[in-house]
């Protein structure tokens, strides 16, 4: 096979293979990093970009893939894989992606080396930058930071998508005919987010800008080889620790199984740090509650996407201040959804003047939101779900605005997850509470303006008669005035 | 030759066309765009270096990389400006076509101009909706992302077909293959060019226009 080949573009071929191979891992943990990248256009060449691209390459992130590809290339039964995951602060991880480089038997013996190939694998790439930031693990990498980050993970050999969960989507980037095979590039990402609602990837701390440092990481086999898709911090050890989402999905599950206003209000109680203000007795005292079989992968849709309200509940009653400030706080969470922000704090409802420090959520208080035009909705608003009464509505809910998108982008084939973040007014009134049916009753029948109503005891008839005669005299002296006017109608 | 031709169609709203034809383009554009051409002595080139640049939209929940050129990002925005302006102005319908087609240039002697002969041609075929309020609004923002997203996998898929690409040219053709007026980047040559469809259904087409637009102007 390798007898047409001359040395020269056998030598050629390989090289390009390899560089290509580095590059494709530069351009996929890039575009993991959470920020945009930029690069600029250079008309005089400098013989020292590959493919004629400026991709910038990450010295760590070239030795990771070296240390993977240990010498050899990228082959037939030899795919070099990047696998991107999702690590909580709490240790949970979850993969996002697997981005796999293969080759299979197909050969193009007529190809020209160098040339042709060279410039399909700069289109390759090309394609690989559009791609990167098309799959659903682009909008929560834009959004990592306090809660979680995302880490990739080079190996070499055969592809694993086992980590993917259920329904994961393929989508193929391209595929270059070389003489000795076909190079594809490809991949596979997960759809089924149902494990942890990325909601819960934007709460922010709980208080007041106390770094809870105590949590415990839990061992995760692969954690070793992972790394960090963020080379401004180490993100991973300032994570805030606040109550998984297992507690707050099992308050899902049991509270919206019979009545839910009460049983909600209970259960929520139960959450109720012991003292006020001590976010870190708060931590350990959900966890205590959480069923360690919950961190599993494959938790699924069984549960009502966690609900923010039911995030609130784990969070430490200190919430009042402390949204504010951790809202204001969050800005290591690259969240590019500003407008979304503004427009929350804007839009609270038709004639809510909103407390600073109250914070309304945005899925849990849609009492109507069952009756919304999307039934997709319905699922995460609950209808019988009322805006809390104590002002411990925290910050996670917030988080909800942001993850909304992200998860609207996953939850393609899930309709689950499918959430909008939106604010109908009347859905959240803080001045009164009531829902939207209440005030229609009560305002359906206002009392008449006082100076539409004829008071027939305050005045009678003579008393009119007698203004009479001045009214007519005014009338007389601006008679021309009315001439005037009459004139202008016609 | 024949002509390749690949039509993509998206719904948006008003305030949306601007971002979303500017998504589309720019993602075909990059594939279609190299580096400057430095040609040498011996009738071989070395290719420039072409930079990338990650452009969030503000009114559609959708990231998209576009070749680092500001002459290049200001010519399409000029064409998508003309192109939106002329959709507000046609009746409430909403419904246009906005075309990139990437052309050669054959040249032919005296009297007669050069000709145009396209080898690819995109189509994008907007439909304008109105919405009724925010939370519809907050939907659009998202779907109207991940319908984008569909359309550069799409879009991806096409180029990865590699099929006809004109040949690398000899210095003295290069013009006829390659917009060389940018200085920093040089995509093939290209033009874009777009149709209103009135209520009717029938076409306002500026394809008179562009003939005789063309042929003058060669």
């Amino acid at each position: 096979m390798d007898n047409d080949l001359s040395p020269q573009d056998k030598k050629d071929l390989d090289k390009f293979i390899k560089f290509f191979a580095l590059k494709t891992v530069q351009v996929i943990v890039q575009a993991r990093l959470g920020e945009k990248i930029c690069s600029s256009s250079s008309s005089s060449p400098t013989g020292s970009d590959w493919f004629n691209l400026a991709i910038k390459d990450i010295p760590e992130v070239t030795h990771e893939a070296k240390k993977a590809l240990a010498g050899q290339l990228p082959g037939i039964g030899r795919s070099m894989c990047v696998e991107i995951s999702l690590k909580t602060s709490e240790g949970d991880s979850m993969e996002l992606e697997t981005w796999c480089l293969e080759m299979n038997e197909k050969c193009d013996k007529d190809i020209k080396v160098s040339y042709t190939v060279y410039n399909r694998l700069s289109l390759l790439l090309k394609s690989l930058l559009a791609i990167t930031r098309v799959t659903p693990a682009y909008k929560l990498s834009r959004k990592q930071g306090h809660d979680y980050v995302i880490l990739y993970r080079i190996y070499f050999g055969e592809v694993q998508l086992a980590g993917l969960g259920e329904g994961f989507q393929t989508v193929r980037v391209g595929l270059v005919g070389t003489p000795t095979g076909t190079i594809t590039l490809s991949c596979a990402y997960r759809t089924n987010l149902a494990f942890m609602s990325t909601r819960q990837f934007e709460r922010t701390g709980p208080i007041m800008g106390i770094i809870i440092d105590h949590f415990v990481e839990r061992p995760f086999p692969n954690t070793g080889h992972m790394h960090a898709c963020d080379y401004r911090a180490t993100g991973e050890e300032d994570g805030v620790g606040y109550p998984g989402v297992e507690d707050s999905q099992e308050v899902c599950t049991t509270s919206f199984s019979t009545s839910p206003p009460t049983q909600l209000c209970s259960s929520r109680l139960s959450y109720q740090p012991p003292m006020p203000g001590a976010a870190d007795l708060c931590y350990p005292a959900a966890l205590n509650s959480t069923n360690p079989h919950q961190a599993e992968h494959g938790r699924v849709s069984s549960c009502p996407p966690a609900d923010p309200g039911h995030h609130l509940s784990g969070s430490p009653s200190t919430g009042e201040d402390a949204e504010t400030l951790s809202r204001s706080g969050e800005a290591k969470t690259a969240c590019r959804p500003e407008a979304l922000e503004t427009t929350f704090t804007r839009k609270v409802g038709a004639f809510v003047n909103k407390p600073s420090t109250q914070v309304t959520t945005t899925g849990l208080d849609l009492p109507f939101a069952a009756f919304a035009p999307r039934a997709l909705n319905s699922e995460e608003n609950d209808p019988m779900v009322h805006p809390p009464e104590s002002p411990t509505t925290a910050s996670p809910l917030h988080g909800s605005l942001h993850s909304q998108d992200s998860v609207d982008s996953a939850g393609q084939t899930q309709d689950d997850f499918v959430m909008v973040d939106f604010k109908p007014a009347f859905s959240k009134d803080d001045l009164l509470p009531m829902d939207l049916g209440t005030f229609y009753r009560e305002f359906q029948n206002p009392p008449q303006l006082s100076s539409l109503s004829i008071d027939v005891s305050a005045q009678s008839m003579a008393e009119d008669l007698d203004s009479l005669p001045e009214k007519l005299a005014i009338y007389e002296k601006n008679i021309d005035e009315f001439d005037a006017f009459v004139d202008t109608l016609q | 030759m024949n002509c390749r031709s690949e039509v993509l169609e998206v719904s948006v709203e008003g305030r949306q066309v601007d971002e979303a034809m500017l998504a589309l383009l720019h993602t075909i554009l990059l594939h279609r765009s190299t580096g400057k051409f430095h040609y040498k002595k011996e009738g071989t080139y070395s290719i420039g270096t072409v930079g990338t640049q990650d452009i969030d939209c503000d009114f559609i929940d959708f990231t998209f990389v576009r070749v680092s050129s500001e002459e290049l990002d200001r010519a399409i925005r000029k064409a998508v400006g003309e192109f939106k302006e002329a959709l507000s102005n046609s009746g409430s319908d909403g419904m246009g076509q906005i075309s990139l087609e990437f052309y050669q240039k054959k040249k032919s002697r005296w009297p007669f101009s050069d000709e145009c002969i396209p080898w690819e041609v995109w189509s994008i075929k907007v439909n304008v909706v109105n919405l009724a309020n925010e939370q519809e609004r907050q939907i659009c923002r998202e779907k109207v992302g991940e319908k984008l997203g569909e359309k550069v996998i799409n879009i991806v898929e096409v180029i990865s077909r590699h099929e006809y690409l004109p040949k690398m040219p000899t210095q003295s053709e290069v013009d006829n293959v390659f917009d060389t007026s940018l200085k920093d980047v040089q995509p093939y040559l290209y033009k874009i060019t777009y149709q209103i469809t009135d209520s009717l259904g029938t076409s306002v087409s500026t394809t008179m226009r562009r003939l005789i637009k063309d042929t003058l102007a060669l």
